[in-house]
C-alpha cells in the first residue's frame, strides 16, 4: 500500500528520479533539504532537469522583458551623436560614453525648471498626504468612539464614486488654485485606499500596548506619536512611496489646471518633448546641441531615477507583505 | 472604567451607550480633531464635486456665478445620447474592458504561481522586486518605452531595417492599438497584480499539501485541488473589482496615445469627457457623460458585489468594512 502511494506520487514529477519505496521519498527530500535553507517542503519532489531548465528560461525572460527598455533608454542617453547615428537611432550597448545630454538639460532651461517643480510638488505633497492620512487612520482605528461609524462610512463611500473631472475643475477654480502648485497637491492629497491600509495596520498592532498607555494616562496624541507611528514605520514607508510616486508621475492635473508652462512638472515636459516630439528649447550657447534622441532619453532617465532611488528602501516591505497583511487584517 | 460596551451583531464594538454625549465628546475630541483635515479634503475634492454633477442639468458656462446658470434638465443628456462619438467611446471602453479581462486578468495569477514555485528566497524576492518595479513608473514613461522598442523608430524596426526587412508600425496602427494597450497594461501592472495572489498563496496551509501528497496527489492535482481553490476567493474578488470598474480603462494611457492612433480607435469615456467637455467647451454635456459613467459604474459595482454574495463569496464590502 505504502509503496503504491509513493510510486503514484513520483509519477507527478515528469523527469524525476523514480522513487521505488515510500521511505525513499522522505529520505530524498531530507537529503535535498540539508543542501540549503531553501529546501522544498518535505513532501516535495526534486524537479526534473527539464522543468528546471524551463523555470530558468522563464525567470530570465521575465527579468529581460522588464529591464530591456531601461537598458535602451540609459544606453542611448549616455551615447554620443555619432554612436547613435551608427546604431540607427537607438543604442542597446553603449560604445562611446558621453554625459553631454545630461549636462545640457541640467544647466538651466525647461527641464531643470520642471524638475524643480516636480521635486517641490512631490516633497510637499507627500508630507501633507502622510500627515493627513496617518492622523485620520489613527483616529478611525479607535472603534467605538464618537461618530466613528459615520466618519468611517464617509471614507469608505469614496470608493464607490468615480472622480469627475469637470466638477472638480470647477471646485479648484472656485478655490482660486488654478495656475498654482496647490492644484497639483491638494485634490489628490488623500487616498482612501492608503488610509484604509494604514488604519488596518494600526488596528493589527497589539492592543495591550495602547490600553496600557491609556491606563497610565497617556493622551491620544502621545499614543499616536510615541506608539502608533514608530510601530507603523513600515506601512508608512509603503504608503509614502505610493503617495510620492503618484505626485511624481502625475501629468494630467497639470495639463488641466496649469495654463502657464513655466510651472509644468517633469512628466508633462516629458510628454511634450518625448512622446509628441516637440522641440526642446534649451539655452543655446552657440555650441552644436547634442542629438535630440540622447536628450530625450536623458529626460526619461531623470524622470525614472527618483523612483529607482526610493524603491529599494521600500520594496522589502512590499515583498514581506506589509500591504496585504494590513488589507486582510 | 466601568462602561458598558455595546456590540453589534458582528461582535463589533459600536458604542458605549451608557456614556452621555458630552462625556464622549470630551473624551474623544482629540480623535475628532485628528480627522478634521481628512474630512475637509474629502468634502472639498470628492463630495462637493459629487454635488457639482448637477452641472449636467444646467446650461453651464464657466466664469458666471454658479447658480446663475439656467436649468435645462435633460437636454444635455439628449444631446449626449444623440452624439455618435459618445456611443463610439462607450463601445471602445467596453471592448477594452473585455480584452483586459480575457488577456490581462489571468496573467497575474499565472505569474504569482510561478513566483510562488521558486524556492530560493533570494531569487524569489529579486524576481518580485523586478516585477513590481514597472507599476511605479508613469504612463508617460511606459508609453515612451513602448515607442522606443516597438514604435516606428524603435529598436524592433531598427533591427528589421538592418536585416533588410520591411518595418512594421505597431504603435500607430488603429487595428493593433487594442493589443498594444493590453500589452502595455500587462508590462506595467501584471507584476504588481501578483502581490495579492501571492499573499493568498502563502496563506494556504502547508498541511493540506502534505496530506494530499501522502494520499498520492501529484503536482498537477495538488494545484487543481488545493492551490486554485485556496486562492479562489481572491480571484473572484479581483474579478468583481474589475467588473465594477468596467467603464474605467486607464485614462492617462489613452490620453497619451489618442493623437497617434486617432480618436476612432482610442476614444474612451474618460477621454470623451475631457475632449468634448473641457477642450471643446461643452461643459454640461461633458459632465452629463461623466455622470452617466459614474451612475452606471456604481450600479455595476453594487451588482457585481450582490452577485458575489449570491455565490457565497465575501465580495468587496466584507473585505473593507470592519
Amino acid at each position: 500500500m505504502r509503496s503504491d502511494t509513493a510510486a503514484r506520487a513520483s509519477d507527478a514529477s515528469p523527469a524525476g528520479t523514480p522513487t521505488p519505496a515510500g521511505t525513499k521519498l522522505t529520505a530524498e527530500a531530507t537529503q535535498f533539504r540539508t543542501r540549503g535553507k531553501y529546501a522544498p517542503p518535505i513532501w516535495g519532489h526534486r524537479p526534473g532537469p527539464l522543468t528546471n531548465i524551463l523555470r530558468v528560461v522563464a525567470f530570465v525572460i521575465l527579468i529581460a522583458l522588464v529591464l530591456f527598455p531601461f537598458l535602451i533608454v540609459v544606453s542611448t542617453s549616455l551615447s554620443t551623436g555619432q554612436a547613435i547615428t551608427d546604431a540607427g537611432g537607438l543604442v542597446v550597448i553603449p560604445t562611446e560614453i558621453s554625459l553631454e545630454a545630461y549636462t545640457r538639460i541640467l544647466t538651466g532651461g525647461v527641464v531643470t525648471q520642471s524638475l524643480l517643480v516636480s521635486i517641490v510638488v512631490t516633497a510637499a505633497g507627500t508630507a501633507i498626504s502622510l500627515v493627513v492620512t496617518v492622523l485620520a487612520a489613527y483616529s478611525l482605528s479607535r472603534v467605538g468612539t464618537l461618530w466613528h461609524r459615520g466618519l468611517l462610512m464617509t471614507v469608505l463611500l469614496t470608493f464607490l464614486f468615480a472622480p469627475s473631472i469637470i466638477p472638480l475643475y470647477v471646485v479648484v477654480q472656485g478655490l482660486g488654485m488654478l495656475d498654482t502648485l496647490w492644484a497639483l497637491i491638494l485634490p489628490t492629497s488623500l487616498s482612501a485606499f492608503n488610509l484604509v491600509i494604514v488604519r488596518g495596520f494600526i488596528m493589527n498592532l497589539p492592543p495591550e500596548l495602547f490600553e496600557a498607555a491609556r491606563i497610565d494616562g497617556a493622551s491620544e496624541w502621545w499614543v499616536l506619536t510615541r506608539l502608533a507611528v514608530p510601530l507603523s514605520k513600515s506601512v508608512i514607508a509603503v504608503v509614502g512611496l505610493f503617495y510620492g510616486v503618484t505626485y511624481w508621475n502625475a501629468f494630467f492635473n497639470a495639463m488641466l489646471y496649469l495654463r502657464d508652462t513655466s510651472n509644468w512638472p517633469l512628466q508633462l515636459v516629458l510628454r511634450t518633448y518625448v512622446l509628441q516630439g516637440a522641440p526642446l528649447t534649451l539655452d543655446n550657447t552657440g555650441e552644436i546641441p547634442p542629438p535630440s534622441q540622447a536628450v530625450q532619453m536623458a529626460v526619461v532617465v531623470i524622470a525614472i531615477i527618483p523612483v529607482l532611488l526610493v524603491y529599494p528602501f521600500v520594496q522589502r516591505h512590499l515583498t514581506k507583505g506589509v500591504l496585504t497583511g494590513a488589507l486582510k487584517g | 472604567m466601568a462602561r458598558t460596551a455595546v456590540t453589534d451583531r458582528h461582535g463589533e464594538l459600536v458604542a458605549y451607550r451608557s456614556v452621555p454625549f458630552v462625556t464622549r465628546l470630551r473624551r474623544d475630541y482629540p480623535l475628532l480633531v485628528m480627522i478634521v483635515p481628512a474630512v475637509a479634503l474629502m468634502l472639498l475634492f470628492i463630495y462637493i464635486p459629487l454635488l457639482g454633477n448637477v452641472i449636467a442639468f444646467m446650461d453651464y458656462v464657466p466664469f458666471v456665478p454658479f447658480l446663475d446658470n439656467g436649468w435645462v434638465w435633460f437636454e444635455n443628456f439628449e444631446r449626449l445620447f444623440a452624439d455618435g462619438d459618445f456611443w463610439l467611446a462607450l463601445a471602445n471602453t467596453l471592448v477594452f474592458t473585455a480584452l483586459n479581462l480575457l488577456l490581462f486578468f489571468p496573467i497575474p495569477v499565472m505569474l504569482a504561481l510561478f513566483v510562488h514555485s521558486l524556492l530560493h528566497p533570494w531569487l524569489r524576492s529579486f524576481l518580485q522586486s523586478v516585477l513590481y518595479l514597472p507599476h511605479f513608473l508613469s504612463w508617460v514613461i511606459v508609453v515612451g518605452f513602448f515607442q522606443q522598442t516597438l514604435g516606428s523608430a524603435g529598436v524592433l524596426n531598427q533591427f528589421l531595417a538592418q536585416n533588410g526587412l520591411d518595418p512594421v508600425n505597431l504603435m500607430q496602427n488603429p487595428e493593433l492599438f487594442k493589443f498594444m494597450i493590453v500589452g502595455q497594461t500587462v508590462w506595467k501592472e501584471a507584476g504588481w497584480g501578483t502581490i495579492i495572489f501571492l499573499a493568498a498563496l502563502t496563506a494556504i496551509d502547508d498541511a493540506l499539501y502534505e496530506s494530499a501528497a501522502m494520499d498520492g496527489a501529484g503536482v498537477g492535482r495538488r494545484l487543481w485541488h488545493i492551490t486554485l481553490p485556496g486562492i479562489r476567493p481572491i480571484i473572484i474578488l479581483m474579478l468583481i473589482l474589475r467588473l465594477g470598474d468596467a467603464l474605467s480603462v486607464g485614462f492617462e494611457q489613452f490620453l497619451l496615445q489618442r493623437n497617434s492612433v486617432g480618436p476612432a480607435a482610442a476614444e474612451v469615456l474618460d477621454t470623451y469627457v475631457y475632449y468634448h467637455g473641457v477642450v471643446a467647451g461643452n461643459w454640461s454635456v461633458g459632465v452629463a457623460a461623466g455622470l452617466f459613467k459614474g451612475v452606471v459604474g456604481l450600479i455595476l459595482i453594487l451588482a457585481a458585489n450582490k452577485f458575489a454574495h449570491l455565490l457565497g463569496e465575501d465580495g468587496i464590502y466584507k473585505s473593507t468594512r470592519r
